[in-house]
């Protein structure tokens, strides 16, 4: 079965993105497919790579990163929910004229047209948030 | 229809309003701070009452929850199981 995913919660505010992150887990393990895992609203921050969490803590964005890159995963950042945050690609801040990206490895910006089309798409879509 | 609830009974109405939708062949899930609806004994416990009831296993245990404390007739799932209760029903719906 194909499932969309989105996540609302940034990972330090709320336990949204860790229940999102071991859902999309088990439902890659049972074999199904993520047609994509769509970040709104606070959920941008899981997209940041220059955070540096404790050694001994969970690491969400890397964790996420990893799990893009083992299952090809299309893991979308809302661009207007981005751009109020602080979360830049090449592209914005080409836009925007800013002097630094920091978007983790697996994770693109775009629209919430995105979202829609993820659920469109989807057998399923199930949202995490608070 | 599968219904998401990740509140406390005890700290917000989701569990109520989701009830109020609750349909013949529904599904009720508790993650998060939700799984303190399950708690036997509690308040909120008289809404589950014959409705299919399950609570996320991880999150019981993060919160010091063992089974013996649920009420009855409450099933435990893992986040396989999560996944597989979306698969059985037709949507899922969050109630956030």
């Amino acid at each position: 079965m194909k499932f969309t995913i989105q996540v609302n919660e940034g990972p330090y505010q709320h336990q949204a993105s860790d229940s999102a992150y071991f859902f999309t887990k088990a439902a890659l393990e049972k074999g199904h497919e993520i047609f994509r895992v769509f970040f709104y609203h606070d959920g941008v921050n899981n997209g940041t790579r220059l955070t540096t969490p404790p050694q001994d803590d969970r690491n969400v964005v890397n964790r996420w990163s990893e799990l893009a890159a083992q299952h090809e995963l299309d893991m979308v950042v809302c661009v207007a929910a981005a751009q109020r945050r602080g979360i830049v690609d090449d592209g914005e801040a080409q836009r925007n004229g800013k002097d630094a990206t920091n978007i983790a490895p697996g994770f693109r910006i775009s629209g919430l047209g995105q979202l829609v089309e993820g659920g469109i798409q989807s057998d399923r879509l199930v949202v995490f948030g608070d | 229809m599968l219904h998401v609830v990740n509140k406390s009974p005890y700290e917000r109405d989701s569990l109520d309003t989701c009830m109020g939708y609750y349909q013949e062949g529904d599904a009720v899930l508790l993650i998060e701070d939700g799984v303190y609806g399950a708690l036997a004994g509690g308040k909120a416990v008289s809404k589950l009452a014959g409705k299919d009831v399950s609570v996320l296993g991880p999150d019981m245990a993060a919160r010091g929850i063992s089974e013996e404390k649920l009420a009855d007739g409450v099933k435990v799932v893992d986040y396989a199981g999560f996944v597989d209760l979306t698969v059985a029903k037709d949507k899922v719906q969050s109630w956030l």
